[in-house]
């Protein structure tokens, strides 16, 4: 173990999968220029001691994922890194009709192994063209893999089985975890897609989360510790597939369950959790499903307007509350 | 460009080939026994056949909407390809796929797409692959119509193509009509080849009906693309002689205009006429009966595909599921 | 003489206005009393002033990241501007877009663009209203070297061409796509991005960036020709010039000498080389100068304190402006 970033982190998975593999490469903006736009590719050519698989790209987010597919289909494994969620949107053809695709029409013909960077989230002030949490979106496209990780560790571990796996994957990272620290297993690990983590043992509540809001629950949950309030903290990992057995099991013997994310509310996978949960746990619930998320405006610049969109600690500490019923004391 | 009398028949066989499945497939469609949606390559046979003559097996191409003619051409086996289009399990997509995603991947040939201008990316990445990472020296085509060509992701390929010199190439079947909508109602240059020198691209205009000039073009563009020198920009003036998918009551256009469209560029009747006469392409000349004899055996070849797809059967109901993910 | 000395003294003064206000926001954005993403246009306020000055202001503007420069040519208010940096209640957008969404529509300023290359396809969707509209107005979209690459260049190029709409795309080749250098066989595949005009059947000019008489000149000439009449009626206006900082307040330019950048715009600097030109041709004096710098920095001044002395928007201003 040592202590990582989350940007060493995925870096040091990165590293050495193209070092393992030689049909990995990684193509970016400014990948080459200034290690990436959230400087995490710095030095990646030289580290895997072949500069020719660290392609730096044109503003052309079409040519670089649509390309991606291409050479995904003749047999590499790109990496892709958008720098936003919102360029996302720019390249939206060939991550929906062309990578999602390709493999079944075609009749298992086609592999389109490739992962698809995308930071997303506030982080302070970079207005609605920069900020969006866009997850939900590819977990309604068959074809698509969705992750969304929590730590530095997690980051290392999902992001090697992103690259291993044979599907195109979206891998949505908040923009806060980059210089989030953690410890980091050395050895050479994956982490399964669709096996939630159990990040903290409950027997009150049961705190479906993802991503940044894995960190938050918790803080929130050692608040509603010293209440008396035993909070289960699941992490998901990935969204598609996603681990339904897991939250299934835990809303049985909780009752109740709150679903976090940054993402606005409104049409986000908080609701796909809880219909699942009203369909397949009704019996079990004590109270109705709380979902908490961003309230449905694009993200605003000025700083007080910002902050109401967050979700943070005490928003799942209050949705905890309205879960069992009481009044929070905020 | 002279060829060989063997590879002239060659040429021909294909394009008869093409046009027996298409017409073929036009009547299965008109008699309902087709479902779904049908684009015919009928009048363009030459450019599919003239460009993928200059391919061998392990190159790539990227279709389009109006993908049986490059299919055919690039050497998928047409009973599958018939299988396809009924949707039947014996497919080349195991009936997943149907005529607008019709693909063979062990020709080489990566598929038709329903997304006009969908293609040109997924060459780029399939010439980045071979070029810039597994280093051998493939080629990567894509087929566009003149109504792809307005898509930006013909400018995003092509600048890219041009700069890392990637082994594309870009083949512009400019038949006249973009859906229901003629050319030049909506692009304003004549020569869409004309874009290729905004990406400091070689370009050179075919004549679309004439199978050895596309076939030219073609060789000294995978020559190009081989050596490492880039892309090369090939439009191949040609005509839409059926409507935009079969059952399109073309209202857009008259049958006199289409007639005589189709008669001044379609290329059998081009390539029988050149043929049988002293010409400057193969040594000597075809004998009509040759040719008779060729068209016959693709007639053939077609009813015998048209009876493989409908002995086929459906895909098993379980099978929905499969092929999603690995 | 080609311009008037009012006309002379107008142009000079919002050159001066652009580098002042961006000096102040980056010295604001580095003491941190600006946050979030902040792009600064110095070094490029020829172009903008001298695109502008050809514009009535019924005609509309596209902008990019880097729109403060724009905004100020196209006669926006400089005291909502700073305050929309700062996020209040004042700003041109409510405090709500920020600097990379910063936008005027009372003087035809539709917006800078948080995506690379958005601007394309609303500024022919505005020429086209103005046709349908009949207003005679023009519309102009700005965009760097690195937006040049994007599928939206071209699909905007090719409409606007085909409908022979009056759209004017200016290139300002600052040379550098972000962290990128937009070199031949690096990103780009030629080195003069107003070649793609011949693809469109469209007119192109190439200028000197840093020099405003250039621009201005360059843009009279295709503007004349999207108002007038016949044919194609769009143009592509190319000025090469340097992007002297780097691409974000805030980038430590790993992938040039930071020094070397600011110098080579020293050496070349638009304002100077407006002063020179002035001075030379006996038009202006040095005092006129004084004189506006003085002023400018002084509107400056007070811009950032009614930008500081402004309330941030009341928290139910969150939902508010999402629909009709």
């Amino acid at each position: 173990m040592s202590i990582k970033s989350y940007r060493e982190a995925t870096f040091d998975a990165m590293k050495e999968e193209m070092i393992r593999d030689g049909t990995v490469y990684a193509i970016a903006e400014d990948i080459n220029g200034n290690g990436g736009t959230h400087g995490r590719y710095t030095g990646l050519g030289e580290a895997i001691g072949d500069p020719g698989r660290v392609i730096d790209a044109p503003i052309s987010e079409a040519i670089i994922v649509g390309s991606a597919v291409g050479a995904a289909m003749s047999g590499l494994r790109p990496i892709v890194d958008l720098r936003f969620s919102n360029c996302i949107p720019c390249a939206m053809d060939e991550i929906v009709n062309q990578a999602a695709k390709s493999r079944y029409m075609f009749g298992g013909q086609a592999k389109v192994p490739m992962v698809i960077r995308a930071p997303d989230g506030i982080l302070k002030m970079q207005g609605a063209h920069h900020t969006d949490c866009l997850e939900a979106w590819f977990t309604h496209v068959p074809g698509l893999q969705v992750v969304v990780p929590s730590t530095p560790a997690e980051g290392k571990g999902l992001l090697k089985t992103a690259i291993r796996n044979d599907n195109p994957v979206l891998f949505f990272e908040h923009k806060k975890l980059m210089a989030m620290t953690g410890e980091v297993p050395e050895e050479d690990y994956t982490i399964p897609f669709g096996k939630a983590r159990v990040v903290r043992e409950g027997r009150d509540v049961s705190v479906i989360v993802y991503g940044i809001m894995v960190s938050r629950a918790l803080e929130a949950a050692e608040k509603l510790a010293a209440e008396g309030i035993d909070a289960e903290i699941i992490d998901l990992r990935t969204l598609s597939p996603w681990d339904r057995e897991a939250v299934l099991a835990s809303v049985k013997k909780t009752g109740r369950a709150v679903v976090a994310h940054e993402a606005v509310r409104q049409s986000g996978f908080g609701a796909e959790i809880s219909a699942t949960i009203a369909e397949e746990a009704f019996g079990a619930l004590k109270a109705p499903v709380i979902r908490i998320g961003a309230p449905f405006v694009p993200i605003p610049m000025a700083p007080n307007l910002e902050d109401l969109c967050r979700v943070l600690p005490e928003n799942i500490y209050e949705g905890v509350h309205r879960a069992l019923g009481r009044q929070s004391d905020r | 460009m002279k060829v060989s009398k063997e590879q002239a028949l060659k040429f021909y066989e294909t394009m008869c080939l093409i046009r027996e499945f298409e017409t073929s497939v036009k009547h299965d469609f008109l008699n309902g026994e087709i479902p779904g949606f049908v684009h015919l390559y009928i009048g363009e046979e030459a450019v599919a056949t003239g460009i993928c003559a200059a391919l061998d097996d392990t190159d790539y191409i990227e279709s389009t909407h109006r993908g049986h003619g490059h299919c055919i051409a690039k050497g998928a086996d047409v009973d599958r390809m018939m299988a396809e289009i009924f949707g039947k399990k014996t497919g080349l997509c195991k009936g997943k796929g149907g005529s607008m995603h019709i693909a063979d991947f062990s020709v080489g040939m990566l598929g038709a797409n329903g997304v006009v201008g969908g293609g040109y990316n997924l060459a780029a990445g399939a010439a980045l692959a071979n070029k810039m990472i597994l280093k051998n020296d493939r080629v990567s085509v894509v087929f566009f119509g003149d109504g792809a060509s307005n898509r930006g992701t013909f400018h995003e390929a092509a600048n890219v193509s041009s700069a890392w010199k990637l082994p594309t190439i870009f083949v512009n079947e400019m038949n006249q009509w973009a859906s229901t909508t003629p050319y030049e109602t909506t692009t304003a240059v004549k020569d869409i080849s004309d874009r290729a020198k905004g990406y400091h691209m070689p370009a050179v205009i075919a004549d679309g009906k004439n199978v050895f000039e596309v076939y030219a073009a073609a060789v000294g563009a995978v020559e190009r693309a081989r050596a490492g020198e880039g892309p090369t920009f090939i439009e191949c003036k040609t005509f839409r002689v059926e409507g935009h998918f079969v059952g399109d009551p073309e209202l857009y256009r008259t049958r006199e205009y289409v007639k005589e469209n189709a008669a001044l560029n379609d290329p059998l009747t081009w390539f029988d006429r050149t043929m049988t006469r002293k010409n400057g392409y193969i040594d000597g000349v075809i004998e009509p009966q040759e040719l008779e004899a060729v068209r016959a055996a693709a007639k053939e070849k077609i009813v015998k595909a048209k009876e493989f797809a409908m002995s086929s059967e459906y895909p098993d109901p379980d099978q929905y599921t499969a092929d999603l993910y690995l | 003489m080609l311009f008037t000395r009012q006309e002379l003294l107008t142009h000079y003064e919002t050159m001066v206005k652009i580098r002042k206000f961006d000096l102040e926001a980056k010295r604001a954005r580095e003491a941190n009393e600006i946050l979030g993403n902040v792009h600064v246009y110095v070094g490029e306020e020829a172009i903008a002033a001298g695109v502008c000055a050809n514009l009535e202001r019924k005609d509309c503007i596209e902008s990019t990241h880097r729109g403060h420069g724009h905004t100020i040519a196209k006669g926006a208010d400089i005291n909502a501007m700073m305050a929309e940096l700062y996020g209040k209640a004042t700003g041109c957008c409510h405090g709500k877009g920020g600097s990379q969404h910063i936008a005027d529509f009372s003087v035809g300023m539709l917006g800078a663009n948080g995506i690379v290359g958005g601007g394309y396809g609303p500024a022919v969707g505005a020429a086209l209203a103005a046709r349908i509209l009949k207003t005679g107005a023009i519309s102009v979209v700005f965009f760097g070297d690195g937006a040049a690459n994007r599928g939206t260049f071209h699909e905007a190029a090719n409409i606007a061409a085909a409908y022979r709409l009056p759209v004017i795309f200016v290139c300002e080749n600052n040379t550098w796509a972000c962290a990128t250098p937009s070199e031949v066989g690096h990103t780009q595949s030629v080195t003069e991005i107003s070649r793609r005009a011949i693809g469109y059947d469209m007119a192109s000019c190439v200028v000197n960036g840093n020099d405003f008489f250039a621009v201005y000149e360059g843009m009279k000439k295709l503007a004349e020709r999207a108002r007038g009449g016949e044919g194609n009626r769009c143009g592509i206006l190319e000025c090469q010039t340097w992007r002297p900082l780097g691409h974000v307040i805030g980038d430590t330019q790993p992938y040039r000498d930071a020094r070397e950048a600011w110098a080579r715009m020293c050496a070349d600097d638009c304002i100077e080389n407006y002063e020179r030109r002035c001075i030379a041709e006996g038009w202006l004096e040095k005092k006129d100068f004084e004189e506006i710098q003085d002023r400018v920095e002084k509107m400056i001044r007070d811009a950032k304190q009614f930008a500081v002395d402004s309330p941030y928007p009341d928290a139910s201003e969150l939902t508010t402006d999402l629909y009709d």
